[in-house]
């Protein structure tokens, strides 16, 4: 491959975007304000960055196989509601809330899986209706009243293991786990084969269905769980809870470097893009920025790292177009 | 040797038209079978009933004397069948060693067995003297490399039957030297091989037996060896010409309208020049991949030219694709289906995209719609295109033959002085094939210059006043109507090898 200098150094940029854009931020806010960069600080940005990063990472699965999952914010409020409901009129206790929280992400994950895979709708409209759908039960089971968890869960959302919150250990936990399954298994390398091509992937023998379907099941268990774990950290349930997140989640794990066009993207690259965005936002108060530009910074910054992935993309283009003689 | 495949009185039809009938043929074991034949001739709709793509309508085909029945593709590749097309299908995402294993990962407690899986790889990269780590991304390997990489696919599969379809048209000239060291290896291995190329050349160097398909019919089995390449394109033709063109009504006019000097652009095109007159016909030949659609897509302005100049009417053409149709270009595309049509909106919508502008009214330049629907309908007649209210019915419903006229006439909606027409009577029936024909006439008739590409040479010869010859993006010659020979102009366009100028090797 030939490579100018200048062309080199554009690679680095587009490949390494998101990381540099990290780099950036630190710094830029470091030298602003010093605490900033203190280890309190930084570890409770990562913290606060847990509950989108972890529906970021579930969100990856789906973008990997060039879908898209809108109803998460719905997900993170009525998959916790359930929990929430058997632990105060079934005492499951905290453990087992957690769980049920989680098995029933994964039915409503189930349940956009259906609608996708076997009815065949895109699933922008199939997580759109379920978007409505998922949080309209939730506000019919509460009649649309806050829902107040036994006084136990906070307990469990405040505290820390060997003085780690123990919402970055689900955080880690869960970064961790996906990535060994979409680096390590077979499962997770057909998740990348479904993303670069469908039908190729259908004529080397994967499961398609299968493969798509899994993750709509994945997303919407993590999401789940990550309401679950904010929640804990609350002890009382709004009906607004965690509406319009699914947009934070998706620019997250876009931010972090996964395409929406399949194929491209890491666990990593979800935990990466929630703690950025989260530094961001607590940067721009350590600095005392006027918290109405705060959005439109954000806004900046997922465009920027947007336009990285569609420079990639242009790239990859020029580097496959055919040529019927040798240049 | 024993045979491998064999079919019997294999036929094909598709709604009553055979595509193949009644093949009778055997592939031995260990042979290189070379299979060619011009386009339409069968050849893809044998592949695909070897690859279980389409069922055979009668006829039997046996797999070592055992009758063979792939109903689907994965039905083939366990017999032992692999495709090397000439689209790949490797996911370019993933390395090389996850392309090769992806539909059967070695696991060691659920995990993939990393290990065994480079192993496995790095042993079957050696076969084939392809010296990368098996964790490089398909990604940053050329085309040569990742054909290659779909070949270890099928060695790992323990394949059989190789079937290589135009292997050679994305390759360097190096590449294809190491692709054909590679099937001789894997001939010496004992492989069986069925090698389907446009470059008669190549298949004569190859192949133990050469196979032409003419028609969906058998009209050759020889041994490669005492079979020449113009044999093979006497083969190939062997159709007569008569009655299927209509009389061009008027000769080309004596000004040059249309000229391209010394077009070059990297990787596609090298210095080529040639002039359309006004009122000219010029065929433009050449297999697939010898440029000429991307000339017609740099003419039109939709790829970048890098040296080189276009003139129409005197005037240099420039500036993108908005410019160049103001200026009096026409581009016919060559998939209608993609590029040339919406396909869900209405016929009349569709004839009036390119002239929609005209029909704007002062001052809000607002549609003048009794006029736009006067124009259409009028259009509609004139073309005899077959449809009911085109209003309402989507191009979608119409038959190829019709939607091409659709294509052409939202062209005619406006006048253009050069009309590049890519494949016009590609999946079109005998009927309208007449039609645009007739239309390519009348388009010169009134003085514009038509630029008509095709992969079938006899419809050239029947209707241009030149033919130009194209192979891997440059002008190989060029031919007045008088000199028209189909054996001369075939070999031109199969390179040089086969017009003489150099013996193969």
């Amino acid at each position: 491959m030939t490579g100018s200098a200048r062309d080199r150094a554009m690679a680095l940029v587009t490949n390494h975007g998101t990381l540099l854009l990290f780099v950036l931020i630190i710094l830029v806010f470091g030298t602003q304000a010093p605490a900033f960069v203190g280890p309190e600080n930084l570890g409770n940005i990562i913290k606060q960055a847990s509950f989108i990063g972890i529906a970021a990472v579930g969100m990856v699965f789906v973008l990997l196989t060039a879908g898209i999952d809108l109803s998460v914010g719905s997900v993170m409020y009525l998959g916790p509601l359930i929990a929430g409901f058997a632990m105060r009129d079934f005492g499951v206790g905290v453990a087992g809330g957690l769980l049920v929280a989680v098995a029933a992400g994964a039915i409503m994950g189930g349940i956009n899986a259906f609608l996708i895979v076997v009815l065949k709708v895109v699933p922008f409209i199939v997580t759109l209706s379920t978007l409505f759908f998922f949080r309209g039960f939730g506000a019919f089971l509460t009649s649309s009243r806050q829902f107040d968890f036994p006084e136990e869960i906070r307990a469990f959302g405040l505290s820390s293991v060997f003085g780690v919150p123990t919402p970055i250990l689900f955080f880690a936990a869960v970064g961790v786990a996906a990535h060994i399954v979409l680096s390590r298994t077979a499962f997770g390398r057909q998740v990348y084969a479904v993303g670069n091509d469908e039908a190729a992937a259908a004529k080397a023998g994967i499961r398609v269905g299968r493969v798509k379907a899994s993750v709509y099941v994945i997303c919407s268990s993590l999401a789940a769980l990550a309401g679950f774990i904010l929640i804990a950290q609350i002890g009382r349930l709004d009906t607004g809870f965690g509406e319009g997140r699914e947009f934070d989640v998706i620019a997250a794990a876009v931010l972090g470097g996964a395409s929406l066009f399949g194929g491209i993207g890491t666990a990593f690259s979800a935990v990466i893009g929630a703690t950025m965005i989260q530094a961001v936002k607590t940067g721009l108060v350590f600095t005392g920025t006027n918290l109405y530009l705060q959005p439109m910074l954000q806004g900046l910054i997922i465009f920027a790292a947007v336009f990285l992935d569609s420079v990639r993309a242009a790239r990859l283009e020029t580097l496959r177009r055919r040529f019927i003689r040798p240049r | 040797m024993a045979v491998l495949l064999s079919f019997e009185a294999l036929r094909k039809e598709y709604f009553g038209v055979p595509a193949l009938r009644d093949l009778t043929l055997d592939i031995r074991r260990g042979e290189v079978v070379g299979v060619i034949g011009e386009n339409g001739a069968g050849k893809s709709t044998l592949m695909n009933m070897i690859g279980g793509v389409v069922a055979p309508t009668s006829g039997e085909m046996r797999w070592l004397g055992e009758p063979y029945h792939p109903r689907m593709p994965s039905d083939a590749t366990a017999r032992g069948v692999a495709f090397i097309h000439q689209e790949l299908n490797l996911f370019t995402n993933l390395t090389i060693a996850e392309n090769i294993f992806v539909d059967d990962f070695p696991a060691r407690f659920g995990m993939i067995d990393r290990a065994a899986m480079r192993q496995r790889t790095a042993e079957l990269l050696s076969q084939l003297a392809l010296e990368v780590a098996p964790d490089t991304s398909v990604d940053s390997l050329a085309p040569g490399e990742r054909q290659l990489v779909e070949i270890a696919k099928a060695l790992h599969r323990d394949a059989e039957l190789i079937i290589f379809d135009e292997p050679t048209t994305s390759l360097t000239p190096r590449e294809t030297a190491k692709l054909f060291e590679t099937i001789e290896r894997l001939r010496a291995d004992g492989k069986t091989i069925l090698f389907i190329s446009h470059i008669l050349g190549d298949v004569k160097r190859l192949s133990d037996t050469v196979v032409v398909l003419r028609d969906g019919q058998l009209v050759a089995q020889e041994p490669a060896a005492g079979f020449d390449v113009p044999d093979m394109i006497t083969a190939m033709i062997g159709r007569a010409l008569g009655g299927l063109y209509p009389d061009r009504t008027a000769a080309p006019r004596d000004e040059i309208a249309f000229s391209a000097k010394a077009l070059s652009q990297p990787g596609i095109l090298e210095d080529v020049s040639f002039d359309i007159r006004a009122g000219e016909i010029l065929g433009l030949f050449g297999l697939m991949g010898s440029g000429r659609s991307e000339m017609a897509r740099i003419i039109f302005g939709l790829d970048p030219l890098e040296e080189g100049a276009l003139t129409l009417k005197n005037q240099p053409l420039t500036g993108g694709v908005r410019d160049r149709i103001a200026r009096g270009v026409a581009f016919v595309t060559e998939d209608r289906r993609a590029e040339g049509l919406l396909m869900d909106a209405p016929i009349a919508e569709n004839l009036s995209l390119v002239s929609i502008e005209e029909f704007g009214r002062a001052p809000l330049a607002l549609l003048d719609h009794a006029r736009l629907d006067h124009r259409t309908e009028q259009l509609k007649t004139d073309m005899i295109i077959k449809a009911g209210d085109i209003k309402t019915q989507p191009a979608r419903a119409l038959s190829g033959g019709n939607q091409q006229k659709v294509v052409i006439g939202k062209w005619l909606m406006r006048h253009s002085d050069l009309f590049i027409l890519d494949e016009p009577t590609r999946g079109v029936d005998v009927g309208a094939k007449f039609e645009i024909y007739a239309l390519a006439d009348r388009l010169a008739a009134a003085g514009s210059s038509v630029l008509f590409i095709s992969s079938e040479l006899e419809e050239l010869m029947g209707m241009c006043d030149r033919i130009m010859v194209m192979n891997r993006g440059e002008v190989m010659g060029m031919f007045d109507r008088a000199d028209f020979s189909e054996r001369a102009i075939l070999a031109m366009a199969f390179g040089k090898q086969a017009a003489g100028k150099e013996v193969a090797a």
